[in-house]
């Protein structure tokens, strides 16, 4: 260095224009750089020699099997006989490809159901803890200890094996008129579908879409004006009117099919069989029980001091609740929901015991007929991975519209 | 307001308060009946409550039958069958308790497993006390769980040699789960640590990999690929056990599950624990094992102690690929021809098993959290 003469000035415009002093490696142990490329080097060196020993042998063994690996099986016919589908479906007829798409739809029938029906009981529950009635708490906080406590799997077993306990189709309970129970379902009267109710739902569905658009610019009015343009009666007759107007237009058919006991089964009717009951009660039981003491310590996390600010604003009570205690409660609730939505989803998996046919169940069919093992349970985590995470994004995306917006 | 008045004797004397607001009726009063939605809740839960007890008596207890003879070939269940739908048939239990515990561990050897329990059972309540939290408590582990599995497989002592393939009921539920947590926890902090690195992108790239991926399917589909996978992914000739295979599947899950909630309790330790460690001069190893890990760990009990709940719960799950534990043990004792249709009175008792175990686990966690509230408080 030279010049160490100067003025302060002088001196601290040195200071920060200095440049950071070249570094070099050392070659020694002390080196930190160096030290973390050993360290790196050897650990994924160990884990690719590991992953690349399991896959030389993986290969040698489909070899000595003369097992051909790839997805060329799935353009065979499957000849699996599916009981419950929701696209028509011939075993003689059509492929694996197939039929290991029914086995993703099945299992988003139950898991779709299921995280709505849990939300919706599990919140009850939750919030049936928090009331001043004492024998309301009891029983639900009892309900939630003891539903968290046993495993899924008894859960289903046991249920299961109820629905299976019940009378025959020859002496199933009825109740109504139309919904027998048997062992064999529940049987429910079905409403014959026709293209009237197709164009009704259809112009319901615009309806909903435009009345969301009139709510959204009452309220920026309101926020300009102060005054909120009243929408109700424009909304109604885009929900109700509309809709019922078009079925008249179309001769407003109207059939029910009943289900009708013919030699040992019932024919005719909406069906819920019973793996798919058992399936549905056990896993919105279990996972009611989570989302319940998500729901009360969401509520419990905002402070009393909201409430009463509030009261003393001079709101409602359901006010409150909606505009100022619910979205601070959101934020606490919604990500360990997120992580219960996931669990219930990954939990639908157990189908396999009870014989309700989803994905693992029918990829786990497939792979026993065709022996492409490493395939199979090769889709069984895509589709698995692929539903996960498109749950988390959704969530995450709706986390952060009600998070608290910081400076 | 009441008043305190001393009298003569020197005794404080308070005027008793108001019947509306103190004493068992105002309390019925302010609980139950408090508004009329209130009442109307009392009464409808409370009537629901006493039908399904009755029925629940009538059923379990009144009409039951506690016992069957024993027919010509083997139990004679007439007796159920006529009570069927009635009373329960609890006579299954004393038939069936000792096949759905232990399996079919020979029966004149079944006092092993049974030591073996109480041995796990042990093995739990010394790992609880705090008092026992030292180095020593990974000595006492080794040593109960070598005695553990002399006295499964015997072969030593004059006990005869048990296969692992006869072994069943509850001392499978306990093994899965107590080595699965004994080989998942230094996984897991492990990995957290590695995940947690700033140092070695590529090792962190590898946890988030592995965590991600493990908790993203669901554990059936890994107990899958534990039975039909793994014997291909060996070199040929070599077979590993099926109970080992789950065993596996089951370590590696919990692994990614616990490496999450160890990784929340080294964010939530303050950045200044670690810069005072750097500051003394301590390395990276002696750093994290006696500065971060002991604290991190402290603070992330409670979640541990739910996971590993879970996780117990989820050792049920190797029914779907054949594994002899408590549940396949229950389901086989009742699909026998003669106990068919009695599967709700041993799925109850097993229900009851697992609640036991799993409550007393939380309960604890709850005791222990509420402990270091205090201590943290004072």
């Amino acid at each position: 260095m030279s010049g160490s003469s100067g003025t302060p000035v002088r001196a601290q415009e040195r200071v920060q224009g200095r440049a950071m002093p070249k570094r070099k490696i050392r070659l020694h142990w002390s080196d930190p750089t160096l030290r973390s490329i050993f360290w790196q080097v050897l650990i994924v060196g160990a884990v690719v020699g590991i992953v690349w020993y399991l896959v030389d042998n993986t290969n040698r063994n489909l070899a000595a099997r003369r097992i051909a690996t790839g997805f060329d099986f799935l353009g065979r016919v499957a000849g699996i006989p599916i009981g419950e589908s929701l696209l028509p479906y011939d075993p003689a007829k059509d492929t694996y490809g197939k039929a290991l798409i029914i086995g993703v739809l099945n299992t988003l029938r139950v898991a779709v159901i299921g995280i709505i029906i849990s939300t919706l009981l599990g919140t009850l529950i939750g919030i049936g803890r928090l009331s001043r009635n004492w024998l309301l708490a009891k029983i639900t906080a009892v309900y939630v200890e003891v539903m968290r406590d046993i495993p899924l799997l008894l859960h289903l077993l046991f249920w299961y094996s109820l629905l299976q306990g019940l009378p025959g189709p020859r002496n199933a309970l009825r109740i109504g008129d139309g919904v027998f129970v048997s062992n064999r379902g529940i049987e429910l009267p079905a409403l014959v579908w026709e293209t009237a109710h197709s164009w009704a739902l259809f112009t319901f569905l615009l309806g909903c879409v435009v009345s969301y658009g009139l709510a959204r610019r009452a309220a920026k009015q309101q926020a300009d004006t102060g005054v909120r343009p009243q929408t109700w009666p424009l909304t109604l007759v885009l929900l109700l009117v509309a809709p019922i107007a078009v079925w008249f237009a179309q001769g407003a058919p109207f059939v029910i099919e009943w289900p009708v006991l013919r030699g040992f089964n019932f024919q005719g009717g909406n069906k819920i069989s019973p793996e798919y009951g058992a399936l549905l009660i056990g896993l919105v039981i279990y996972t009611s029980g989570f989302i319940a003491e998500i729901v009360r310590s969401g509520i419990q996390s905002v402070p009393r001091g909201q409430w009463e600010a509030a009261g003393a604003l001079g709101l409602h009570h359901g006010t409150v609740l909606r505009r100022i205690i619910l979205p601070q409660a959101l934020r606490v609730i919604i990500p360990p929901m997120t992580s219960q939505y996931l669990n219930l989803t990954k939990n639908s998996s157990l189908a396999v015991a009870i014989g309700y046919q989803d994905v693992v169940s029918i990829a786990n069919t497939v792979l026993n007929q065709t022996g492409q093992a490493i395939e199979g349970i090769a889709y069984i985590m895509a589709v698995y991975l692929t539903i996960s995470l498109s749950i988390s994004l959704f969530m995450n995306w709706y986390n952060a519209r009600v998070a608290l917006v910081e400076r | 307001m009441s008043t305190t008045v001393v009298t003569a004797s020197g005794v404080e004397h308070r005027d008793a308060p108001p019947a509306s607001v103190y004493g068992p009726w105002a309390w019925v009063r302010n609980n139950l009946f408090g508004t009329w939605w209130s009442t109307a809740i009392t009464l409808a839960l409370g009537w629901l409550l006493v039908t399904a007890l009755f029925d629940f008596v009538s059923w379990g207890l009144l009409n039951a039958v506690w016992s069957v003879p024993s027919g010509p070939t083997g139990p004679d269940t007439a007796l159920c069958r006529a009570a069927h739908g009635m009373g329960a048939c609890w006579a299954v239990l004393p038939e069936k308790y000792r096949f759905i515990l232990f399996g079919r561990f020979p029966y004149a050897e079944q006092w092993r497993p049974a030591i073996c329990v109480g041995l796990f059972i042990l093995l739990f309540a010394i790992s609880a006390m705090r008092r026992f939290w030292r180095k020593e408590l990974i000595l006492v582990w080794v040593v109960i769980l070598t005695a553990i599995g002399v006295l499964m497989w015997g072969g030593v002592l004059g006990m005869t040699y048990v296969p692992q393939d006869v072994w069943g009921g509850l001392p499978i539920t306990l093994i899965l789960a107590t080595f699965g947590l004994a080989f998942a926890f230094p996984l897991s902090i492990l990995v957290a640590l590695g995940r947690r690195s700033t140092k070695l992108p590529a090792v962190r790239v590898l946890c988030v990999l592995y965590v991600e991926l493990i908790r993203g399917v669901p554990l059936i589909s890994l107990l899958f690929m534990a039975s039909v996978m793994f014997p291909l992914f060996l070199p040929e000739g070599f077979n590993i056990d099926k109970l080992l295979r789950a065993q596996v599947a089951i370590i590696l899950f919990a692994g990614a599950y616990l490496a999450e909630v160890v990784r929340g309790g080294l964010q939530a330790l303050p950045r200044g624990q670690y810069e005072a460690a750097d500051a003394l001069g301590l390395n990276y190893f002696q750093k994290t094992t006696q500065i971060i890990l002991p604290q991190a760990l402290r603070l992330v009990i409670p979640p541990l102690v739910s996971t590993f709940i879970g996780f117990f719960k989820d050792t049920s799950l190797v029914l779907i690929i054949g594994i002899f534990d408590l549940l396949t043990a229950g389901k086989i004792a009742v699909s026998e021809p003669a106990w068919q249709g009695f599967a709700t009175e041993v799925y109850l008792t097993l229900a009851a098993i697992y609640f036991c175990f799993c409550y007393a686990m939380s309960r604890y966690s709850r005791g222990l959290e509420a402990e270091f509230n205090r201590t943290r408080r004072a």
